[in-house]
């Protein structure tokens, strides 16, 4: 990413987002104290959300499910409507950023032509029942009672493919929930957050990831980022594609329950049936994949059967010389929300001060927060950086979240990346820490072997 | 207290921390410690029986504490007062959750050089250690769910985020 191109991505805002995003608030905030008992200029924000789809397909059924909840039914399939039209307004602000993120970049992205998939069975009643008891309640009214309830649930959607993603996202929404009681007493309620996961969920389909073909050529690592909560992660690696001719920006993932006391470079052992993904993510081994699926949406479902690891390579040169042609993936429409934007980029000959990097007088702000906890790069080293891969993202202003950087630290050349410590921490300090405190996932494993079983 | 751009952050974001970071631990001892229900509450392993375990637990507010095997045998070291398998609960927690955490969870007002366990004077009560063991039980069996290589968007979600 080059200095001008920067400057489109910042100096220029798509118009109508912000307007958008306020009829969001509206309902988000409606939510907080909960649809049951709304006040008048709640009624009429949510009244407003629904308005704003009117000439759409969304826009009558919505009408009627603001003006039914306002008078204090609140039923399921009036929540549907109005999460659908919330969801509708995140993807039109989806829509509009990427389109710029696109044009600023020069980025080519292939549109979307897959057909919707029929869901199978309906194994999400009971996630809806209770996320119409959460919206009935409020945020401010949810105790640990309510949320103790999605309990049994849970388990069962667990046990699903198709609806492992929900369980995943219900799971992290329940741990917030418990985390921030007493909610009625929480100085700011996170409106946007909880609404997104509550609409996320409400509108969930128990599909499965639907490979639209399968591919075969050479797989270059550009970087891993690390998604966890308490009892998930999600090691997602963002890599360039080559195929016959082809160059294409996928990623490839691996994601696995957990509980709240594995934390830190010990998560990647629950990843331990995955060697040639964690080599590949280690050692930055290119990867020659034999017929592995391809959804439309850029996702490649790994498989150690189709992978054979290759030689080391440099990410900042897969990334300097193929990041300029490779073709982007559509964005399923679910998944249309721009939390969902995640675009890969090298920058370099920059500067760092105070959490912003600087490129030809144009400024980026580094997500620093998003550096995983205990991993090999540090906010020292991205501050001492001049040159980084990361992912352009968008959560009000756009940010850099980074995958990997190159400086000078105490004058010696440093590199690190997210997933250095895959196979195990190299750095002795960290090793120290972990042979303190012993492997969790083992202890745990004992435990449960012992327990669980009898 | 948050300045209002700050609270202005969290509350128009999609991606904030909600849950405070929870510190890398021992897990040996008391392999399951939570703040859920009104409770501190966890499991904590015999130091003589490996297939046993008691289940330790103190109620906020009251500060009442009760502790017993998994099948409902009381311990034998609870006389009145916090018995070791308590007092490692309190130990582990405050090393997991931070000592400011638990105390004000517990409704506890500590000083920095105050032991927490020190402050359990509610006395003795009997508590159900079957729920308690169970919710155990529900924690290891997320070690037993397979893994996915299909992707799962809805962890966009969940960044990893460092310790701040
Ligand atoms: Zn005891």
């Amino acid at each position: 990413m080059i200095g001008v191109q920067l400057e489109k991505l910042v100096a220029e805002a798509p118009a109508g987002v912000e307007e958008a995003l306020a009829l969001a608030d509206g309902f988000d905030d409606a939510l907080v104290h909960g649809l049951a008992r709304m006040n008048d200029v709640q009624a009429a924000a949510v009244a407003a959300l629904a308005g704003a789809l009117g000439a759409s397909p969304l826009g009558p059924a919505a009408a009627e499910a603001a003006a039914k909840i306002a008078s204090g039914s609140v039923s399921e399939e009036h929540l549907v409507a109005l999460a659908g039209a919330r969801t509708a307004v995140f993807g039109a602000v989806h829509d509009a950023l990427l389109a710029h993120l696109d044009g600023a970049l020069g980025r080519e992205r292939d549109a979307w032509e897959a057909a919707p998939q029929a869901p199978s069975g309906d194994a999400l009643a009971g996630s809806r029942s209770w996320l119409q008891e959460l919206a009935i309640t409020g945020w401010r009214g949810v105790g640990d009672e309510l949320v103790s309830a999605a309990d049994q649930t849970l388990e069962t959607l667990w046990d699903a493919p198709a609806t492992r993603g929900t369980a995943m996202l219900l799971d992290g929404l329940a741990a917030e929930l418990r985390a921030a009681s007493p909610i009625a007493t929480m100085d700011v309620v996170p409106a946007r957050r909880w609404a997104d996961l509550w609409a996320r969920a409400l509108l969930a389909r128990p599909v499965a990831a639907r490979p639209a073909e399968t591919v075969s050529g050479r797989l270059l690592p550009l970087g891993v980022e690390v998604q966890e909560h308490g009892t998930a992660v999600q090691m997602v690696m963002h890599a360039v594609l080559e195929t016959g001719g082809a160059t294409r920006l996928v990623r490839t993932s691996v994601a696995a329950p957990k509980v709240d006391t594995i934390v830190g470079p010990a998560v990647w052992r629950l990843l331990h049936r995955y060697p040639l993904f964690l080599k590949a993510v280690a050692e930055h081994r290119c990867v020659e994949v034999t017929g592995l699926p391809l959804t439309a949406g850029g996702d490649l479902l790994w498989s150690e059967e189709g992978a054979a690891i290759r030689a080391a390579t440099d990410p900042f040169v897969t990334a300097r010389v193929q990041l300029a042609q490779a073709t982007a993936p559509a964005v399923p429409p679910l998944d249309r929300h721009p939390v969902r934007i995640a675009e890969p980029v090298l920058l370099e000959d920059y500067s760092v001060a105070d959490g912003v990097l600087t490129l030809h007088g144009h400024g980026l702000a580094l997500d620093l927060d998003r550096l995983p906890a205990g991993g090999s790069v540090t906010p020292e080293l991205v501050a001492a950086s001049t040159a980084c891969i990361g992912l352009l993202r968008w959560d009000g202003r756009w940010s850099l979240q980074v995958l990997g950087a190159r400086g000078k630290v105490k004058r010696t050349e440093v590199e690190a990346h997210n997933g250095d410590w895959a196979q195990g921490p190299t750095d002795p300090k960290v090793l120290k820490a972990e042979a303190r405190t012993g492997d969790a996932v083992a202890v745990l494993r004992e435990r449960a072997g012992r327990l669980l079983r009898k | 207290m948050l300045d209002s751009q700050e609270s202005a952050a969290r509350e128009r974001r999609s991606t904030v921390r909600v849950v405070p970071p929870v510190r890398p631990r021992k897990l040996a001892k008391v392999p399951f410690v939570e703040l859920a229900d009104g409770r501190l509450q966890g499991v904590v392993s015999s130091g003589s029986d490996i297939a046993r375990v008691y289940v330790s637990s103190v109620a906020a507010g009251s500060r009442t504490f009760s502790c017993s095997t998994n099948n409902n045998r009381p311990c034998g070291g609870l006389r009145g007062a916090p018995c070791k398998h308590l007092q490692a609960l309190v130990a582990e927690a405050v090393l997991q959750y931070g000592k400011e955490r638990v105390a004000r969870y517990l409704r506890v007002e500590a000083g920095p050089d105050d032991d927490l366990v020190r402050l359990l004077d509610g006395g003795q009560e009997s508590a159900q250690a079957a729920v308690v063991f169970s919710r155990f039980l529900r924690h290891l069996s997320y070690l037993e769910l397979p893994d996915t290589t299909e992707p799962v968007a809805e962890m966009h979600w969940f960044p990893a985020m460092g310790t701040p």
